[in-house]
């Protein structure tokens, strides 16, 4: 059984526009010591989904399950969420310096996550085991550092304590939620390293959310392609890259640079996702997919295993077998909806 | 921030520098004959000679000016010819009366405003957020004075009337004569100021307490395991405390010079009911002297506010 396994997720917010269906249906699951990561343009609902595991998604309308070492979170008890959270589930955000408290000593953060899960911690041996923590994730002079606070760390720096932090009690599953977007290439590049080496020596699982494909080739073993609030398409890594199935996925792959696999980032593909409010019926991806047809308009695609591939999904109308998806051409222009209705 | 504090007080200083400037011309400068006022009605030309010669009134206006700076320098706001003693001791005998009324409300109200700040901020929307909110406008647009005598009526008149004389009609007791009766006289005032204030308190500490709740650290705080109550607390309200601190400076530094209403609503001889006693009887040189000691006390709040900010933020402390 795998660590976390997500299944069937909704969640919803109720706004004055409407009610905003921010991620619609989502499933996937990660692995004990293996990373996950989790693409697709900005509003496709990753943060969301991930912050909803752990509950930290207020005021929102959640259904489905999130079942995380045998138990669903989503329906457990405050308490059984607190133990959780932190010592079981670490998380790091994508600002690092709106995520630590502007006011603490970051030694201070860090021992007060420490302690609120074993009160029998000394303050002494934590406060030891953060300056530990702090070399751990290369941060100089960690002893001494243990005394500053968050504004006086950089920004790739501050990501490093957040993710000391997040370390801390040695979790078991590491939620990092675009780690890495606020900071220069040369700091994310460090920073996905350290996290790299913690995974290999600790053992901890990763879900990345990324905008970024360079990231998701060089750290994950799992891909899952989010677009409209529901995955896409879901593979390992090497089948996103060289057999993937989904338009979008394709899509996502040709705005990187010439000879793939570079640091590029995402340029956006042709025009914008859809409002998620009132959304119609149909793959949410047509008005932008160069392979649409009028089927694709009316009829929503479910998440199908693709290439007789087990683990390999996708949620597009195109055929399912290799060749039959190889022939395909896509059309150098996209159809409007108007002119298919 | 050592630079700044000094700025902080040099402004200060031009400020009270300005106040002095402005009395100065209002009471002495004006074409009206200071003499005369300050000597009372019923004073013969020679008394109105000597005040004129003692206040230096027949030397030049700006050896007059220097010697008023001076001598409020040296703590001497000059003499209370009505009451025949120094406008000091007149300050320093109600200053004890509206500290205690001050200070005392102020706990009051901060314990209220701010622990109904933060279980509004907690339960946005709901039927205690919006029933609290109604209640602090409720006090907010009450005026001062109505509050008092409501007070008065219904927990001093009619609970007297029906045989449960607890609390006395107004009136000081000092400390000297024991805490409990202190507090008795001074029970009714401080619940009708803190009243009104707690409601500014209320609104204040809930909107910055939502802005603070809905920050990124605040995420972080819960996705660390820590319990409700100490990240609403410890993380939340630490931040959101600020812009209270702030405000209760600035109310403090103006109460401490006097609660104008309160004081003689409840005739409480503080130095608000002195300065109206004193404008009532043309009482010149206590007028001056609770209008700087006042503006003073405002100086001062305000440059212990920017001290607080630094304390309480050390993104300030340490630039
Ligand atoms: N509290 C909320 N109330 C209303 N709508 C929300 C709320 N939180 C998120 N949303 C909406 O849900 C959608 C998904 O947001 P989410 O933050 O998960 O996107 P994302 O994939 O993480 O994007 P990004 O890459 O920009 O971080 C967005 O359209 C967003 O506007
Ligand atoms: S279902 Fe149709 S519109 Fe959607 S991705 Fe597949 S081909 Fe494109
Ligand atoms: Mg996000």
């Amino acid at each position: 059984m795998a660590l976390l396994e997500v299944d069937d997720l909704h969640v919803s917010f109720d706004t004055p526009d409407g009610l905003v269906q921010a991620v619609r249906g989502l499933t996937f699951s990660v692995e004990r010591g293996k990373t996950l990561a989790i693409v697709g343009e900005s509003g496709s609902g990753k943060s969301v989904s991930t912050q909803t595991i752990t509950k930290l998604t207020r005021g929102a309308r959640v259904s489905g399950r999130a079942i995380f070492e045998g138990e669903d979170l989503l329906t457990a008890s405050p308490d059984h969420l607190r133990r959780v959270r932190g010592a079981k589930i670490g998380m790091i955000f994508q600002d690092p310096l709106s995520s630590l408290h502007p006011y603490y000593r970051v030694g201070w953060q860090i021992v007060e996550m420490i302690r609120a899960h074993d009160h029998s911690t000394s303050r002494r041996t934590a406060r030891k085991r953060a300056a530990e923590l702090l070399g751990l994730v290369g941060i100089p002079r960690p002893a001494e550092r243990l005394d500053d606070y968050p504004h006086q760390f950089s920004g790739g720096m501050r990501q490093r304590v957040m993710i000391a932090m997040a370390m801390a009690l040695n979790p078991v599953l590491l939620i990092a939620d675009e780690p890495t977007t606020a900071l220069d290439v040369t700091v994310q590049a460090q920073v996905l390293g350290v996290m790299r080496d913690l995974q290999e020596d600790f053992g901890t699982a990763i879900i990345l959310i990324t905008h970024d494909l360079g990231v998701v080739a060089e750290m994950s073993d799992d891909v899952v392609v989010m677009y409209a609030g529901t995955a896409m398409e879901q593979a390992s890594r090497r089948d996103i890259f060289y057999r993937h199935h989904h338009p979008y996925t394709e899509g996502l792959l040709r705005s990187l640079p010439a000879h793939g696999g570079g640091k590029g980032r995402l340029i956006p593909i042709a025009g914008s996702p859809p409002s998620l409010i009132n959304l119609p019926s149909g793959c949410p991806f047509a008005p932008r997919c160069p392979y649409a047809w009028d089927k694709c308009f009316r009829e929503t695609p479910p998440l199908d295993e693709v290439f007789d591939e087990p683990g390999h999904r996708s949620a597009c109308w195109l055929p399912h077998d290799w060749e039959g998806r190889q022939a395909c051409e896509p059309r150098t222009e996209t159809i409007d909806r108007e002119e298919t209705a | 921030m050592i630079r700044f504090l000094i700025r902080r007080v040099a402004l200060g200083v031009l400020v009270m520098w300005l106040i002095t400037v402005a009395v100065f011309g209002l009471f002495f400068v004006a074409p009206n004959n200071v003499a005369r006022t300050l000597a009372g009605r019923q004073a013969t030309p020679a008394t109105i000679h000597l005040i004129e010669h003692r206040l230096g009134l027949d030397l030049p206006l700006w050896k007059q000016y220097t010697n008023f700076v001076g001598n409020a320098l040296h703590g001497d706001l000059g003499f209370d010819y009505y009451h025949g003693v120094p406008v000091t001791q007149i300050i320093g005998q109600a200053l004890p009366i509206t500290l205690s009324l001050a200070i005392g409300a102020a706990v009051i109200w901060l314990l209220l405003g701010v622990f109904s700040g933060v279980l509004s901020a907690v339960r946005p929307r709901t039927f205690s957020d919006r029933s609290t909110t109604a209640l602090a406008l409720f006090f907010y647009s009450m005026p001062s004075f109505l509050l008092a005598l409501l007070f008065l009526y219904f927990l001093y008149f009619r609970l007297t009337k029906a045989g449960f004389a607890i609390f006395p009609a107004g009136g000081y007791s000092g400390l000297t004569a024991g805490v409990g009766e202190w507090a008795r006289h001074l029970i009714l005032p401080w619940v009708a100021l803190a009243l009104l204030l707690a409601a500014t308190y209320t609104r204040l500490t809930r909107g910055s307490m939502l802005d603070v709740l809905g920050e990124d650290y605040i995420r972080t705080a819960r996705s660390k395991g820590l319990r409700e109550r100490r990240v609403v607390l410890r993380h939340g309200l630490r931040s959101a405390l600020t812009p209270v601190v702030t405000q209760f400076g600035i109310d403090l530094g103006q109460l401490v010079g006097g609660v104008v209403v309160t004081e003689t609503v409840f005739s409480l001889p503080g130095l608000g009911k002195t300065a109206i006693d004193a404008i009532n009887t043309q009482d010149l040189p206590v007028i001056i002297g609770i209008v700087i000691f006042a503006s003073a006390a405002v100086v001062v709040a305000n440059i212990l506010v920017d001290i607080m900010y630094a304390v309480l933020d050390p993104r300030v402390r340490l630039h």
